[in-house]
Formats: C-alpha cells, sequence, structure tokens
C-alpha cells in the first residue's frame, strides 16, 4: 500500500484498519500540543543527558551546533515538562508559548 | 468416502474441525461446550489432529490467544457458552474489528442469574453487536456442515471475518444423532489453504490493532459494517457450493409449508425441528400454519425473511432471551424494525419461551398457533407472552 494518507476516506483503510507503513507515527507532528518549550540554561547545563533519556518522545537531542548542549524538535515536543522537571541541575524552563 | 453414523453432536463438531486441520485450538472447558474442546483435545493428544492445543486459564484468554495465532495465519478454532463467552466479551470486537477469521462455536445456554447451566439464547444475544458472522444449527447434521462452511467463509478474502456457528446446548449438544460425515480429501477440496489477508510476517512488518482516533474511528466503523453487510453475498455463494460438494444446501432463512398459511411462526435454532412437527400436527387437523426458521443472523437476511413471510397477516416470533426493560424480545424487536418501513407490515406476536433450559413441547408450539390465529381473526395483537409461566 501506498504512503497512507491521513485523513482517508472509509474505502481507502486497510484491512482490518492495520498500518502497512511503518514509521507512520512520525507524520503525527505532536509539537501542535504544546502550551509551553523547554529553553535550556547553558551556563548551568552539565550535559549529562538526562534530559535526553527521558523525554518520552525521544525528541531531544544533543546539538552540535551549540557545543553540544540538548535541544528539543520543537516538531514533536509536546511541552510536557519531564525533562525540566528530572534535570538534577534544574537547568530547564518551561516557557510559555505566546502565539 | 462419506459416512453415516451415530454421534453426539459435540464430537461431531469437534471431528468437523479435525476435518478441516485446524492449526490452533485454544479453548477453556464450560458446559455444555465441554466435549467439544474435550474431543479436540484428544485428537490432537492421539496425533489425529496436527494441532496445537492452548489450554487457558480463562475464556478472555482463550479469544485473545485466538486473535494472535488467526494474525499469524494459523485457522484458529474456538469454542464456548454462556458466562465463558460473556468473559470474552471485550475481545470479540477487536476480532472482528482486526478481520481475523476465527471459527467458534458457542453451545447457547442462559446467562446468570441465578446460575444455569440449560439452554437458551440469552449468551449470544448479549453479543449481537460484535460484527462477527452469525449463524444457527438446528441438528447435528447442520452443526457438522455449518463448522466445516465457517472456516471456508471466514477465510474468504472477501470476508475475512470471525464467524459464530450457534447450537442449542444440551438439546442439541449432547444429542446422539444420524450425521453424515465426509470424507477428509472432499472437506480439503472446500476448504482450501488459508491465505490470510494480512498477517504478522517478520519479514514484512505491519501494525495490527493501532488507536483510532476521532478523525478515523467513524471511517473505521463505516468499513466494518458494509464488511459485514457485503459478507451476505459470500455466505450465500458458500453455502451453494457447501451444497455442490456435500450435497446439502442451507439457506439464511428456510420456511416450512408457508404455502396457503394463514399465520407464520417464527424460531431459531434446535427447537424449529419441535415446530416444524407441530406444524405438521396441527395441518394434518386443517389448521393452515407455517413455520420460519432463521438461521443467519449475522448479517441479517432483510430480503430472504421479507421473500419468506411475504404477505402474511400474522407472524409470531419465538425469543429464546429477553431484553429486560425494552421490547421483550430481542429477535422480534429486529423483526419489527425490519418491517417497519415495508408497505406490508405483518401483525407481529413476541412470545419468549424456553428460557435457562425450559422445556418447550409440541403442546406449547399448539398454544402459540392458538394466540396466532386468535390474532388473525381479530386483528387484535396481543401483549408479549412468556410461554407456560406459571402465573
Amino acid at each position: 500500500m501506498a504512503v497512507q494518507s491521513a485523513h482517508p476516506k472509509w474505502t481507502e483503510l486497510a484491512v482490518g484498519t492495520a498500518i502497512t507503513e511503518p514509521g507512520g507515527a512520525r507524520q503525527n507532528r505532536t509539537g501542535d500540543w504544546r502550551s509551553s518549550r523547554p529553553v535550556w540554561k547553558h551556563s548551568e547545563c552539565i550535559r549529562c543527558g538526562v534530559c535526553v533519556m527521558f523525554c518520552p518522545e525521544g525528541c531531544i537531542q544533543f546539538n552540535l551546533e551549540v557545543e553540544g548542549y540538548p535541544n528539543a524538535d520543537l516538531e514533536y515536543c509536546k511541552g510536557c515538562g519531564i525533562c525540566a522537571h528530572e534535570c538534577p541541575t534544574a537547568c530547564i524552563a518551561m516557557v510559555d508559548e505566546e502565539e | 468416502m462419506e459416512t453415516r453414523v451415530g454421534k453426539e453432536t459435540s464430537i461431531a463438531i469437534a471431528d468437523a474441525v479435525g476435518l478441516c486441520d485446524a492449526d490452533i485450538v485454544a479453548a477453556y472447558p464450560i458446559t455444555p461446550q465441554t466435549h467439544i474442546v474435550e474431543h479436540l483435545s484428544e485428537l490432537v493428544a492421539d496425533g489425529v489432529l496436527d494441532a496445537e492445543f492452548i489450554p487457558v486459564e480463562s475464556e478472555h484468554s482463550a479469544i485473545s490467544v485466538c486473535c494472535g495465532t488467526s494474525a499469524t495465519g494459523a485457522r484458529t478454532f474456538t469454542a464456548t457458552s454462556s458466562q465463558g463467552l460473556a468473559l470474552m466479551h471485550e475481545i470479540l470486537f477487536i476480532a472482528s474489528a482486526l478481520r481475523l477469521p476465527i471459527v467458534m462455536v458457542v453451545a447457547n445456554r442462559s446467562l446468570s442469574g441465578p446460575i444455569s447451566i440449560w439452554n437458551d439464547h440469552s449468551d449470544i444475544m448479549a453479543e449481537r453487536d460484535i460484527g462477527w458472522v452469525q449463524i444457527f444449527a438446528e441438528n447435528a447434521q447442520e452443526a457438522q456442515d455449518l463448522t466445516i462452511w465457517a472456516f471456508r467463509l471466514a477465510e474468504d478474502k472477501r470476508v475475512s471475518l470471525p464467524t459464530i456457528v450457534n447450537l442449542d446446548g444440551f438439546i442439541l449438544t449432547h444429542m446422539i444423532e444420524p450425521v453424515v460425515v465426509p470424507d477428509k480429501t472432499s472437506v480439503q477440496k472446500f476448504l482450501p489453504i488459508f491465505e490470510p489477508v494480512l498477517r504478522l510476517d517478520v519479514d514484512k512488518p505491519v501494525s495490527i490493532g493501532p488507536v483510532g482516533i476521532p478523525d478515523i474511528y467513524t471511517e473505521c466503523r463505516q468499513a466494518q459494517q458494509h464488511n459485514l453487510t457485503q459478507a451476505y453475498g459470500p455466505i450465500v455463494e458458500t453455502l451453494g457450493e457447501f451444497a455442490k460438494h456435500f450435497g446439502r444446501q442451507y439457506l439464511p432463512v428456510e420456511s416450512y409449508r408457508t404455502e396457503d398459511a394463514e399465520v407464520l411462526l417464527l424460531t431459531m435454532g434446535a427447537l424449529s425441528e419441535t415446530a416444524m412437527e407441530a406444524v405438521d400436527n396441527r395441518r394434518s387437523r386443517g389448521g393452515r400454519v407455517g413455520l420460519v426458521r432463521l438461521r443467519l443472523w449475522r448479517p441479517f437476511p432483510f430480503e430472504d425473511l421479507y421473500r419468506a413471510v411475504s404477505d402474511i397477516p400474522v407472524l409470531g416470533v419465538m425469543d429464546r432471551a429477553i431484553s429486560f426493560g425494552g421490547p421483550i424480545g430481542p429477535v422480534a424487536s429486529e423483526i419489527k424494525s425490519a418491517f417497519y418501513h415495508r408497505n406490508h407490515r405483518p401483525n407481529i406476536v413476541e412470545f419468549v419461551a424456553g428460557l435457562g433450559g425450559r422445556d418447550v413441547a409440541l403442546a406449547d408450539f399448539e398454544k402459540m398457533f392458538d394466540v396466532l390465529l386468535e390474532t388473525k381473526e381479530t386483528g387484535k395483537i396481543p401483549p408479549p407472552r412468556m410461554v407456560g409461566l406459571r402465573e
């Protein structure tokens, strides 16, 4: 089956509504659920990776462009705040999304 | 070569599953289904049937195992009854939504309470909306034949749906009757090797049973409704194929002596056989009564019902279960709704009979015919009645 549409008609569903293309969850840009986003204070971050481990979306990575500090992929970050809660140096602030 | 032998119906069903070369039997024993799975367990232990018999700790596990094995492409059978079927409840919806062609025999029995191991249809009527194909057998021959047919239908690629063969607990499961048993070669000719539409395969991964968010759930349900309704065509076709292979034709709705009848009674299951005798008796005394036997319950055979009932003025419906606090009989309420938009609507008289193993004798059918003929005379529909109730 070709790439499944996010809004298929009932006649377009796979048998038993199975998902026949692996990795389809990536199409769900869960970032638009977010009401606040994590912001790292680099002066206090020890780059331990706890936030990377705890992120339930797996959307936090070390960013080599910013001296290897972690940052969140805002396409998928739901703003749950688990990273901020778990950070041993409390260097992550959850900042309200204004728009 | 086929053989004609005397067999207990439960044994005939188990042997039929053996003839169909089921790969997996996962079941939990419950009266009055016990002999079916007991005998299957024997067939597997004796090496007659090359299958995995999975003994489980509950019916919830039995049907869950069946979903898993069916999804891997194994021909899967289970059987249950009453409380066991009720315990399967939540998984039954999943089996049909995932289009898993499991075959299940249900030995119909009442639900508790009071605790009752005896026969009526309250177990299956509580599972009306599970999305399975549901059919009723009247005798041992039919129970065996429909079990074989059920695999063919369920596994038909246009259908790919779980299928229940209902038979009345004790009054059919424990009855010894003459049965014409087909040979294995002819069953294999009728029932091709199971090729699933979709299956769990490490080389071609799929996700079965994902979340359906509000954005898609409606479409899933429509697909399911369409699929089960459209199964009607393949059902009639495969029943015809069965007749070609084995010489016994089963129809979604059967009529018995409805020609020139003034009133009709509608029945389901094994009591239809008693009802036919009661029709003969009444007719021998000049009473123009006839019988309609509803064999296919889901998908509901509307057109067959309309043809069978034709322009009859009075139709009695004998239910074997109660819809508490609603229209009393679940079957009668469906029959009424089927006729609501028709130009010709018979006067429908509701009976509830044979609850929790209460015998329904010829004399009881005579009384039902009396009521129907009286309704024809007066044109007044009597309130629903419980046959044989002490009051």
